[in-house]
């Protein structure tokens, strides 16, 4: 399998605007413009299986893109959207890691994604790209987001950049073993169940703020 | 084929179930599925198929030696489901009988999973049908429960897909054709890349770990167990927790295969340890009953993973221990769920005399709890001596000192939580709700039923399920 030096250029250029995207998300301090970050990551992913395409065209390949254009980049934000309307919150997104910390956070770890994945070996033809490090620092980001915002709409973001995160690492495997990849789609659903559970629990009854610093009562 | 209808039974029973009209009666569907499940799996038990290598479901000993347990208290929970769902008629029923059907579908499927992406899309299905059944009760705590529940959860099985990759990629690289059934994975032994299989274990351990609920990963078991129903409660314990634990174990023989099998080991030793000394202490903490239910699966999902690690003489006491705390456990969150609904709440300070408000239920919250904390002649007093064995004959008398003690705090915070609420007189208040709850044969046979098949294990372990344990552990460790 000889790559075109143009693709693989191209790939790693989209996953670098990814990386880029991701420090975008932890720097975000209002609700819609991480919607809108969130929503324009998965666009870009979505492009990324087609670029993998060697002049053969894949049905299976290009529903995944499709799939994942349509999930990730419109359907999954609108959801956000209609969520944070129904909830009718504060736009404002309030940190428990503050946005320079987690910015640092998030650079220092693209950094040792960068350096992580020199200890992993790759097959030659996916030697030079960027999918690995990609990979590890969206997952890292996600984290931070997970565990550094308090609002639950803002958690679910950090929940899509990590899947966002596995999704980029598994166009290592979509060639060899369509299936696991496309199982993928399932944390989708996950995300889906989330904002779904937002506005369902909405429509039951008042729940104040959607602060999840709220949801403190069950504890020791 | 008989495998394939052992998914396809339940989920057809939830479909059936959603688009049944009567909220009275649609709770009958659960024990009917359930013990149509229940035939095929002992026909199937008895009657072992043949298992073609490449077949990515198959009734193969692993899944003989666990599903089975999961099954039969499934079974006992659908019993008890359709009286609760009596005393709940105020609240629709069609998610929640749905949801439990394809629950028990998707773990068959699960269990008997012979690829990795059908064992991760079977787990990641019964996460998603837990979510509304956590979220039954509706209340503000039971959606900080889900929501924690989804978090947490969400995030254990966004790692193990990761993990899975890893594992994929791995096998990429040692000259595989993209075959992930574990067959062929583990026949690739040494030429899986070793950076990759590590990279995938850590995964694949954490994330199928928080599905177990082994700590740290456990944070969302005390808030689900405790806002969830009873039965949603002793499902998860004895179920779901288990489909995770016997995916750990087939994940394992694959990197025993690959020669990394001591890494394995020495991980799951400590993780295991670790839960089991988590659990202890935050059990001599709590004083919430059901909460208290939850760190003590967390300590059983610990006994689980140092079982697990000792070896295949440890993997045969750990595969009883499925059983036998699937029976007790499920009796005590049976019995611990009549006591809430009598007394209108679950925390120590509320409650107290449950010995008179429901003699019944509070004998078997008793006995259950002492069947859990090992008192001969219940199962797990067996199962545990026999994991203390294996831990013994291997050398490990620092883990040996370590698993006792942990037993021992357990039992201490275990019957200080149990006899504060059985003891001394109800409360006023507790006494008025009580009322309104009768201790009919329909939530006191479930539990019953559960802890006499605890009893029968321990006094007379059939040589059947004996034989069943060691074929799972023959083919686990293909060796020895």
């Amino acid at each position: 399998m000889e790559r075109q030096p143009g693709v693989s250029g191209t790939l790693n250029l989209l996953i670098g605007l990814a990386m880029g995207l991701n420090l975008l998300a932890l720097g975000s301090s209002r609700l819609p413009s991480l919607i809108r970050t969130v929503s324009v990551q998965g666009m870009v992913l979505g492009v990324m299986p087609l670029l993998l395409e060697h002049g053969r065209f894949d049905w299976a390949v290009a529903l995944v893109a499709l799939a994942t254009m349509a999930g990730k980049g419109v359907l999954i934000p609108a959801l956000l959207r209609r969520a944070m309307r129904a909830a009718n919150i504060e736009r404002e997104i309030e940190p428990s890691i503050g946005f320079i910390p987690s910015l640092l956070l998030g650079a220092g770890g693209t950094i040792s994604a960068v350096a992580l994945a020199g200890a992993l070996p790759l097959l030659p033809e996916h030697a030079g790209s960027l999918l690995v490090p990609g990979a590890i620092a969206s997952v890292l980001t996600g984290f931070i987001l997970l565990i550094g915002r308090t609002k639950a709409i803002s958690q679910v973001c950090g929940y899509l950049i990590l899947e966002n995160g596995i999704y980029i690492f598994g166009m290592l495997l979509i060639r060899s073993t369509p299936l696991l990849v496309e199982s993928g789609i399932l944390l989708d659903l996950t995300v889906g169940v989330f904002v779904i559970g937002i506005i369902v629990d909405r429509i039951q009854r008042a729940f104040d703020s959607l602060d999840t610093r709220h949801l403190t009562t069950l504890r020791e | 084929m008989k495998a394939l209808l052992l998914v396809i039974v339940p989920l057809a029973g939830a479909a059936l179930a959603a688009l049944w009209p009567g909220n009275c009666t649609r709770p009958l569907l659960l024990p009917a599925f359930a013990l149509v499940h229940l035939a095929l799996t002992f026909w199937l038990f008895l009657n072992p198929p043949a298992v073609a290598p490449s077949a990515w479901l198959g009734f193969d000993p692993l899944a003989r030696a666990v599903l089975p347990a999961v099954s039969l208290l499934f079974f006992v929970c659908a019993v008890y489901a359709v009286s609760y769902l009596r005393i709940r008629a105020e609240r629709p029923n069609r998610v929640f009988v749905t949801m439990l059907l394809a629950i028990l579908g998707l773990l068959s499927a699960g269990h008997q999973a012979r690829h990795l992406s059908l064992l991760w899309i079977a787990t990641e299905g019964v996460t998603l049908a837990t979510v509304p059944l956590v979220h039954f009760n509706g209340t503000p705590r039971a959606f900080e429960a889900t929501w924690k529940y989804l978090l947490v959860g969400g995030t254990g099985i966004a790692l193990s897909l990761l993990g899975s990759f890893c594992l994929g990629y791995a096998s990429l690289q040692g000259g595989g054709k993209g075959d992930l059934t574990f067959v062929a994975l583990a026949a690739q032994g040494a030429s899986l890349s070793r950076p990759w299989v590590l990279a995938a274990w850590v995964l694949l351990l954490a994330g199928y770990g928080t599905k177990m609920g082994l700590a740290p990963m456990h944070t969302w078991k005390p808030d689900v167990y405790g806002e969830a129903p009873g039965i949603v409660g002793a499902i998860l314990a004895g179920g779901v927790t288990t489909v995770a634990f016997a995916a750990l174990l087939r994940v394992r023989s694959v990197l025993g295969a690959a020669g990394q099998g001591a890494i394995a080991d020495r991980t799951m030793l400590i993780i295991g340890l670790f839960s089991m000394l988590v659990a202890a202490l935050f059990l001599l903490r709590t004083r919430n009953f059901k909460r208290m239910l939850a760190y003590s699966s967390v300590e059983h999902m610990g006994i689980l993973s140092l079982g697990a690690a000792l070896g295949g003489a440890g993997v045969a006491a750990a595969l009883f221990h499925v059983w036998s705390n699937a029976l007790s456990k499920g009796s005590l969150f049976l019995s611990a769920g009549n006591i809430r609904r009598a007394a209108g709440s679950a925390s120590m300070d509320d409650v107290r005399g449950a010995s008179v408000l429901t003699p019944r239920s509070a004998a078997l919250f008793v006995t259950g709890m002492l069947a859990v904390t090992a008192l001969p002649p219940f199962a797990p007093f067996f199962s545990e001596l026999r994991v203390l064995r294996a831990a013994l004959a291997t050398g490990h008398n620092v883990a040996t000192a370590m698993f006792l003690a942990c037993l021992l705090f357990s039992f201490f915070g275990l019957t200080r939580v149990v006899f504060g609420i059985v003891d001394g007189r109800p409360r006023a208040a507790a006494r008025a709700n009580g009322r309104h709850f009768v201790e009919s044969a329909g939530v006191i046979w479930p539990p019953l039923v559960l802890l006499g098949l605890s009893l029968w294990l321990g006094l007379f372990t059939p040589a059947i399920l004996l034989d069943a344990w060691s074929a799972a552990v023959a083919q686990l460790f293909p060796g020895q």
